[in-house]
């Protein structure tokens, strides 16, 4: 599967294409990459979102030189650098773990890049104090990782990997191992930062909300192949394949039949996207906003349970058939829908992907 | 609307049940007073157990005529060449041994640990190894060796120096565990992928990154390498070389003063290490104790110039 990248913002930023050529990776007999291909556009930042196992790690290592690939290639400002050393590939890192070097204070981690391609001592210290201000830690400068949070830690890591301008930024679940507020704050300074420097960037994560809220596209990845990458609101509304619709949000599968370009599904027409199953009983994958609920007396469907979150509210409501759909209404109709409310129910005619069932 | 007087916080806080000394207290400080003293009486008697017999040596090795305290004893050990040759000779299979053991263990280790992990295992089995053979089976094995290596190898092969190649392989066992522990204590895989990104290489990335970070473990097993080589005796016997441990015995029929004298000299330089380890070891300060911060604000304002 190849895919192009959007000319959206990255066309006016200063990083270097970045090109998975038909990746293979294997691990005895698992096939961790199939035929990764990707294309990333210069200062573009792309998350690739996937469970477990489906190889977004393996593919950030590849392109970091930490692991090598069986069968494809790695481009980079169109240089073929499938195998470039690690220690040559001049990419930045930010791992999962915590990873500053313990034996060092917050400036000589910074500026262990720089050390290492022998820039003098006040210059490195003068570039390692401009990155960490650009943390916001230059008040951490002499301090030693145990010295410091988590969040600070992988501040700090952010600015080590900035500091050697990098042609590629690499970020594997930097923000995994952070509480869920610090993780939402070093995620927007992430992004800040991202198009402060303007360096391509890929950005490894299991967490769909940061996948949405930081890529520029996102590719979502299962079994080593990339089943779509699409920007974000692309990518939820526009599924191109099952496995993404089902991964990406939440999901209900209602039954219904598929025929010419549409499904009838609780009796509304709504219209199928491009890959769907049909024509014939297919199941609908219907997003829980595209749900309406009515109550009305008489009707036979009705509300299992309620679930306030905030500004909206996820009503579970039983069909007469003993399927189940979940909806998600504003959270002033919570009211009315109290458990055992008889409900009618229908889908509003947003595009839905069909599977076969 | 009639209001009541309401009691000042701290008169309130103090009403509360919380503020009333829980009842038991008296107890549990007695317990807590049991427990310590246990705890200070254990230490007395495992202290007491480790120094009486260097304080029995002590007294031994300075005992002078009539009663009076002598140092002559220690005087005595520059007066036997062959013995001041023979510590001269255990500690430079101390030291080598160190640094062949270090050399061999440490990079092995570091390269299981980041690129072969499966093999961890087997590393540590036949590190553990020596310790399951006994030292005249070890003799046995090898004696046919160092026979052709004194006949082939001129005056080398006929060195107490070879003896590093067995003492490297007794030492493997203690040095493997010592080193172990400080791997386990730092993600090496992960500050070695770091250090790479960065623009080290393989070697400069264990140099620079990973011993540093590993050294409280390094040096544990340097000097639990030099406590066994000073005190290897049995090997040394058997293959007839001169060691400093196989001399004190022989001394030790003729002059048992001086014998005890070198052994507690053995004995006491080898504590001074250990103190010396365990006060400059990185890990013996504050290190790992959790005293990070809380997470600050977000940054400042970000600068929207290009970074340099």
């Amino acid at each position: 599967m190849t895919v192009t990248p959007a000319g959206s913002a990255g066309d006016q930023r200063t990083g270097v294409a970045v090109r998975f050529q038909d990746l293979h990776r294997w691990y005895g007999r698992v096939h961790a990459l199939d035929g990764l291909t990707i294309d990333i556009a210069p200062g573009e930042l792309v998350a690739l979102l996937g469970p477990s196992g489906c190889g977004k790690t393996t593919a950030l290592r590849a392109l970091g030189g930490l692991d090598e690939v069986d069968g494809g290639r790695i481009l980079v400002d169109g240089k073929d650098i499938t195998h470039v050393p690690a220690s040559k590939r001049g990419m930045g890192i930010v791992f999962q773990a915590y990873s500053l070097f313990p034996n060092m204070t917050s400036i000589d981690n910074v500026g262990y890049g720089l050390r290492l391609r022998g820039v003098g001592k006040d210059e490195r210290r003068r570039r390692a104090g401009a990155m960490l201000e650009l943390v916001g830690l230059e008040k951490q400068a002499e301090r030693y990782p145990y010295q410091m949070s988590g969040g600070q830690q992988q501040r700090v890591a952010l600015a080590r990997a900035l500091a050697i301008e990098p042609k590629v930024l690499l970020l594997d679940e930097p923000l995994s191992a952070l509480d869920a507020k610090v993780r939402r704050q070093l995620r927007e300074e992430i992004r800040r930062i991202q198009i402060a420097v303007g360096t391509t960037t890929l950005f490894v994560t299991h967490d769909q909300e940061e996948a949405l809220a930081l890529g520029d596209r996102v590719g979502v990845m299962s079994a080593g192949r990339l089943e779509q990458i699409a920007p974000p609101a692309e990518l939820y509304d526009r599924p191109a394949t099952a496995f993404v619709a089902e991964f990406v949000g939440l999901t209900n599968r209602l039954k219904g039949v598929a025929g010419d370009g549409v499904v009838e599904v609780l009796g509304a027409h709504v219209p199928l996207l491009a890959g769907s199953a049909g024509p014939g009983p297919v199941s609908a994958l219907v997003r829980p906003e595209a749900v309406r609920l009515i109550a009305a007396d008489g009707a036979d469907a009705h509300v299992l349970a309620v679930s306030f979150l905030g500004s909206l509210g996820r009503v579970q409501v039983q069909l007469p058939d003993g399927d189940l759909v979940v909806a998600q209404v504003p959270a002033t109709d919570v009211a009315g829908l109290a458990p055992g409310t008889a409900v009618r129910v229908t889908v509003v005619p947003a595009p839905v992907f069909a599977v076969a069932g | 609307m009639t209001f009541t007087p309401s009691a000042p916080l701290g008169a309130a806080a103090s009403d509360t049940p919380l503020a009333v000394p829980p009842k038991g207290g008296g107890r549990r400080r007695r317990r807590s007073r049991f427990h310590s003293g246990s705890r200070l009486a254990i230490l007395v008697v495992i202290i007491g157990y480790l120094l009486l017999p260097l304080v029995a040596m002590l007294e031994f090795s300075t005992r002078g005529d009539y009663g009076s305290r002598s140092l002559d004893s220690f005087a005595a050990i520059f007066t036997y060449p062959d013995l001041i040759d023979a510590i001269v000779t255990s500690l430079e299979i101390a030291v080598l041994t160190v640094f062949g053991m270090l050399l061999l263990l440490v990079p092995t280790m570091i390269w299981t640990v980041v690129r072969v992990p499966r093999m961890r295992r087997v590393v540590e089995f036949l590190c553990l190894l020596p310790l399951a053979i006994p030292a005249i089976v070890i003799v046995v094995g090898i004696a046919p060796i160092y026979q052709w290596m004194g006949r082939h190898l001129g005056p080398v092969g006929g060195s107490p120096l070879t003896l590093v190649l067995i003492d490297i392989i007794l030492v493997l066992p203690f040095a493997y565990r010592a080193i172990d522990a400080g791997i386990r204590g730092v993600d090496v895989a992960t500050l070695t992928d770091a250090s790479r990104s960065l623009g080290a290489g393989w070697p400069r990335a264990i140099v620079q990154v990973v011993i540093p970070n590993i050294r409280g473990g390094i040096l544990a097993a340097a000097v639990l390498a030099v406590a066994l080589v000073l005190g290897e005796f049995t090997i040394s016997s058997l293959l007839s070389f001169n060691t400093m441990q196989v001399l004190i015995f022989a001394v030790g029929k003729r002059d048992a003063y001086t014998s005890v004298a070198v052994s507690l000299t053995a004995l006491v330089f080898a504590f001074v290490l250990l103190i010396v380890i365990a006060r400059f070891a990185p890990g013996a300060g504050s290190r790992g104790q959790g005293a990070a911060e809380e997470e600050e604000p977000l940054a400042t304002p970000l600068p929207t110039r290009a970074v340099r």
